[in-house]
């Protein structure tokens, strides 16, 4: 029972993150590209962003200090931090980034610094929530295989972290009828 | 009369971006649709690759034979474009088809590069869905490359058909002043209940 309970928590969370605008279509697009030969392609791919993150955010802090303000370098910068952001479905993050290229743009040096602020806290956030979501997953370990059929493959939709030890031979459209049909 | 199935040769794949990510990505979604990929993080790097491969001695079943090329637009040095300007020029590579992956939606560029000899532009992030397409063309181009050669045994004539505008790439190049549309499917799936 306790197992059940957890896996619904850690399937809330999951929901959460979308429902709240944190993560979008791209990271379901990275759940489907993991299974039992890759099963932690999508902590790997965070893990990788949060690394090349602190090297994009720190060298934007850089380029912020300077003075006069090189803006075609400061949105540089930020659209190889958006590309990063939006290839793991940071939906929030590039909002911002969008809004500093904006500003970057119309060379508003105000609006620059302001939105950065806001790019910052949003990367801090979502970090904060992928975090804590990786590791409840990894907490439950592997989900027992004893489940029907139909059942499996709602739960993989559900929670798709844990697909990885059930070996189903993955395919994304009938992944996608399932999941219709059964609701 | 031999083609290239899916199932008997793997198509050969260079990978060319700078990112990271994109480079772990973009190799998963190769791999799952069952190519063989080369990633690189360069344009340099990436005809030093196929520099090599000129001098292998290469017949039509060459297992490293590069059939596709991906490359992204944007990346220091050598953009994309340039990459597929060197390749497009060269009398050994230029067979190659190459696609370019970007995530801006500027038509102006789009226009460019399939001028250029692009066979198709990806929106990043590139799906799943997109390779599995591209994998769909470039069989067909193969096929008809070698019956043509069978049956021809002249010189390949870069004819319209070969410029593939896959529609599905372009659906969202209406408004091209803004960015794409967000993704038509809901993001949060309904939960079954356990």
């Amino acid at each position: 029972m306790e197992r059940n309970q957890m896996h619904r928590q850690i399937a809330n969370t999951r929901k959460l993150m979308f429902d709240q605008g944190y993560l979008d279509e791209q990271f379901i697009q990275l759940e489907e590209l993991q299974d039992g030969s890759n099963p932690n392609f999508v902590e790997e791919v965070v893990t990788l962003y949060y690394r090349d993150s602190a090297r994009f955010l720190s060298n934007l802090d850089q380029a912020l200090e300077k003075r006069p303000l090189d803006f075609s370098k400061l949105d540089n910068l930020m659209h190889q931090f958006k590309g990063s952001s939006t290839s793991i479905g940071a939906k929030k993050v590039k909002t911002e980034c969008t809004h500093f290229r904006n500003y970057c743009n119309a060379r508003n040096a105000e609006g620059c610094k302001r939105t950065f602020q806001n790019v910052k806290k949003e990367y801090t956030t979502l970090r904060k929530k992928l975090e804590a979501y990786f590791q409840m997953s990894r907490q439950v370990g592997p989900v027992e295989t004893a489940y029907a059929s139909s059942v499996v493959v709602c739960t993989i939709r559900y929670d798709t972290i844990h697909s990885l030890h059930l070996n189903i031979i993955h395919s994304n459209l009938p992944l996608r009828r399932c999941a219709a049909r059964s609701h | 009369m031999e083609t290239i199935s899916s199932s008997s040769t793997e198509l050969h794949v260079l990978a060319v971006d700078d990112s990271n990510i994109d480079r772990k990505v973009i190799e998963r979604l190769l791999k799952i649709s069952s190519f063989k990929v080369t990633v690189v993080d360069s344009g340099s790097r990436a005809l030093e690759y196929l520099g090599l491969e000129e001098n292998r001695n290469s017949s039509q079943f060459d297992d490293l034979k590069v059939n596709l090329i991906m490359t992204d637009y944007s990346m220091p040095g050598m953009t994309g474009f340039e990459l597929l300007k060197k390749i497009k020029n060269s009398s050994t590579l230029k067979e190659i088809p190459v696609v370019i992956m970007s995530s801006e939606n500027i038509l102006t560029r789009i226009d460019r590069c399939l001028e250029e000899g692009a066979e198709d532009y990806l929106l990043k992030p590139v799906k799943l869905s997109d390779v599995t397409r591209l994998k769909d063309s470039i069989l067909k181009t193969e096929n008809r490359g070698i019956s043509e050669l069978q049956s021809h045994r002249g010189k390949r004539k870069r004819s319209d058909d070969r410029l593939l505008v896959l529609p599905s790439s372009f659906s969202c190049h209406k408004d091209v002043s803004i960015s794409p549309p967000p993704s038509p499917q809901q993001p949060t799936p309904k939960l079954a209940r356990l």
